[in-house]
């Protein structure tokens, strides 16, 4: 499914993506014709439930996969084929021209570092400046993500901060050699609420201040909308659904998106309201059905659902969706976004 | 939005100074295995050290005359059958035992992390043959290599100190991976990689710190070990050769005169559960003291 652009080379171009792993149930095709194209500046929002691929398919871009991963399709970084580059080569890039915020800021951090060696890492290895030249850097940008007292505890340990603050610096690593492409996986799922959108906010910042094109993963519709441009809607490793923001908002296509948008609680509903789901569970990647991955759940299924993984309907502009019953799903949840 | 960010990422935790492992020492004295432990080997390191200033009597000189003699206030200990004092000999006794320790557990530790680390980074067949490699030579007992090693290079100190490092390589190469593949799992790690890092610069940096302790803990317990297996090969008298003395070549001359003067075997026996007794002691406490998970709780 593309979403194509009107003007300039993009940035990052991703074809007929596909990663095969191997799971204690077998071989499980994770990631399943992702195709998207980002251009310079710009931001991509992926979004869907817990073992849909969103990740996978970040850790492909990033060449992070475990070696027994089928990685199929092509990845371009400007032009250049990232499928298949050697480990050697791969290093040069990660942290270089990709970097990548993760889930967990407990976690992210060796426990045995300081924090400014830790975010001094990549300047060092990539930039080869000097031991101190990095460190005046590791200041400025420990201030610049908003760190209290960046030049007194850049030799502090990460169990030393909260977690609002290791977030800040493993942020603050992932942009160290300004990056073009920064994959944040869900970077504020692991903090707290009042903490999240000052994250949120701070990454938004920092991805126009530099320029620099994002994909934000999240399962939370709410974050998606309001950072970034556009955005793809995953299940079961296809892209079920991607398009601006606002056009998919404003005109939900897909079923599961809108059912991801039902199901989202809310405030001001009446005391007692049941949260509204998405009956049944996300099918096992290891045996996928053969037709849409969606169909055991979906309200609206009918034969010719299970027969075959549907194609991608252009509904609008750049907008696509994987149904076979756009003609019913978008009459009837028209008005689900509005 | 950069300013007001400061007052809102929670209150900042400052610890001065600390690191994680700080507690440590302020443990340490409260943990009785452990002190019991260091105290014991600290007594036989002692002993070791100063074996090389100051002996009672020299411990290579026999006095035939004054053979088996009990306890006296010039032979603390008495002799033994050829009339060398018994404190002198265990006194050298514990700088053959801990050289030999020493060596044998450098050379498994040093080969056993390496191969460990390469295996963990590597996976794949690599991993397979090294694992595959590790458990054939964890197949053969110390003193069955140590006797096959004796038949090629004849009997002695180097040959008991090969077998014993050797046969303590595989131990090391298992510890060493297990722990590394664990540290190899973390999302820091994956962060690392993220960063740009090769397996190399990652398994130096982030895996070898982080397994530390586990290596220190075995490392004391294999040393232990490795004081046994030196006792039973000279016992067998495939390691030390006469004249220098070892407590288990001690054990083996008393064998003859057990009847005669039991004593002469409970020396170099206390020695030797002093010493392995002391290391497993300090063994345990170490991994008690280091354990991250114990380190937390202040």
């Amino acid at each position: 499914m593309t979403v194509t652009n009107s003007t300039g080379a993009p940035l990052l171009e991703v074809r007929n993506l596909g990663v095969g792993l191997n799971t204690s149930r077998g071989p499980a095709q994770a990631v399943r014709g992702v195709s998207f194209s980002l251009r310079r500046g710009e931001t991509l929002g992926l979004v869907g439930e817990s073992g849909c691929g969103k990740s996978v398919t970040a850790l492909a871009l990033m060449g992070l996969l475990p070696d027994s991963a089928v990685v199929s399709g092509s990845i371009r970084l400007e032009g250049r084929e990232l499928v298949g580059l050697s480990d050697v080569d791969y290093c040069k890039l990660r942290g270089n021209r990709i970097s990548m915020i993760f889930q967990e800021p407990m976690t992210a951090l060796n426990p045995m570092h300081t924090i400014g060696r830790q975010v001094a890492e990549p300047l060092r290895r990539h930039t080869g400046c000097s031991a101190a030249e990095a460190r005046k850097e590791t200041i400025a940008l420990l201030d610049r993500v908003g760190l209290p007292d960046a030049a007194g505890r850049i030799d502090s340990y990460p169990h030393q901060f909260s977690g609002g603050q290791r977030q800040r610096v493993t942020i603050a690593m992932a942009l160290a050699c300004q990056p073009d492409v920064l994959i944040a996986d869900e970077p504020t799922t692991a903090l707290d609420v009042t903490i999240q959108g000052q994250i949120l906010d701070l990454i938004a910042d920092l991805v126009e201040e530099r320029g620099m094109s994002m994909i934000l993963i999240s399962h939370d519709l709410g974050v998606i909308a309001e950072n970034v441009q556009r955005m793809m809607v995953m299940y079961g490793g296809t892209v079920v659904e991607s398009g601006e923001t606002d056009a998919v908002f404003t005109r939900m296509g897909h079923p599961y998106t809108q059912g991801l948008f039902r199901a989202r609680p809310r405030l001001g509903a009446r005391k007692g309201t049941r949260l509204k789901t998405i009956a049944g569970t996300v099918p096992e990647l290891a045996d996928l059905p053969a037709g849409c991955t969606f169909a055991d759940r979906c309200a609206i299924v009918e034969t010719r659902c299970r027969a075959v993984l549907p194609s991608v309907v252009d509904v609008g502009a750049g907008h696509g969706v994987r149904c076979l019953r756009t003609d019913l799903s978008m009459t009837s949840a028209g008005g689900v976004g509005a | 939005m950069s300013a007001p960010l400061t007052a809102a990422a929670g209150g900042p935790v400052i610890v001065p100074g600390a690191r994680p492992s700080t507690g440590f020492w302020r443990r340490a004295p409260r943990h009785r295995s452990f002190v019991l432990g260091a105290v014991l080997s600290v007594l036989v390191l002692g002993a070791a050290l100063l074996s090389l200033v100051w002996t009672p009597w020299s411990a290579y000189d026999i006095d035939v005359a004054a053979k088996l003699q009990p306890p006296s206030a010039a032979h603390w200990l008495g002799t033994d059958v050829l009339g060398r004092d018994i404190v002198s000999l265990l006194l050298v006794g514990a700088r053959a035992t801990i050289m030999i320790g020493v060596i044998a557990v450098g050379i498994g530790l040093t080969c056993g992390v390496c191969l460990g680390l390469i295996a963990s980074a590597r996976k794949g067949w690599t991993e397979e043959l090294i694992m595959r490699m590790s458990d054939f030579t964890f197949a053969f007992p110390a003193v069955l290599s140590a006797i096959m090693l004796a038949a090629v290079i004849g009997p002695g100190m180097l040959t008991s100190i090969t077998a014993i490092g050797i046969f303590q390589i595989p131990t090391f190469v298992r510890v060493t991976r297990g722990s590394a593949n664990a540290i190899w799992a973390r999302e820091f790690v994956l962060a690392a990689r993220a960063a740009g890092k090769g397996k190399f610069r990652i398994t130096i940096e982030h895996v070898l710190p982080n397994i530390l302790s586990v290596l220190i803990v075995q490392a004391t317990i294999q040393f232990a070990l490795a004081i046994l297996a030196e006792a039973a090969l000279s016992y067998l008298g495939l390691g030390t050769q006469p004249p220098q003395p070892s407590w288990g070549r001690m054990l083996n001359d008393a064998q003859t005169l057990l009847f005669q003067s039991p004593m002469l075997a409970v020396y170099p026996g206390v020695a030797i559960a002093i010493a392995v007794l002391g290391l497993n002691l300090l063994g345990d406490g170490l991994r008690d003291l280091l354990d991250p998970r114990l380190a937390r709780e202040r």
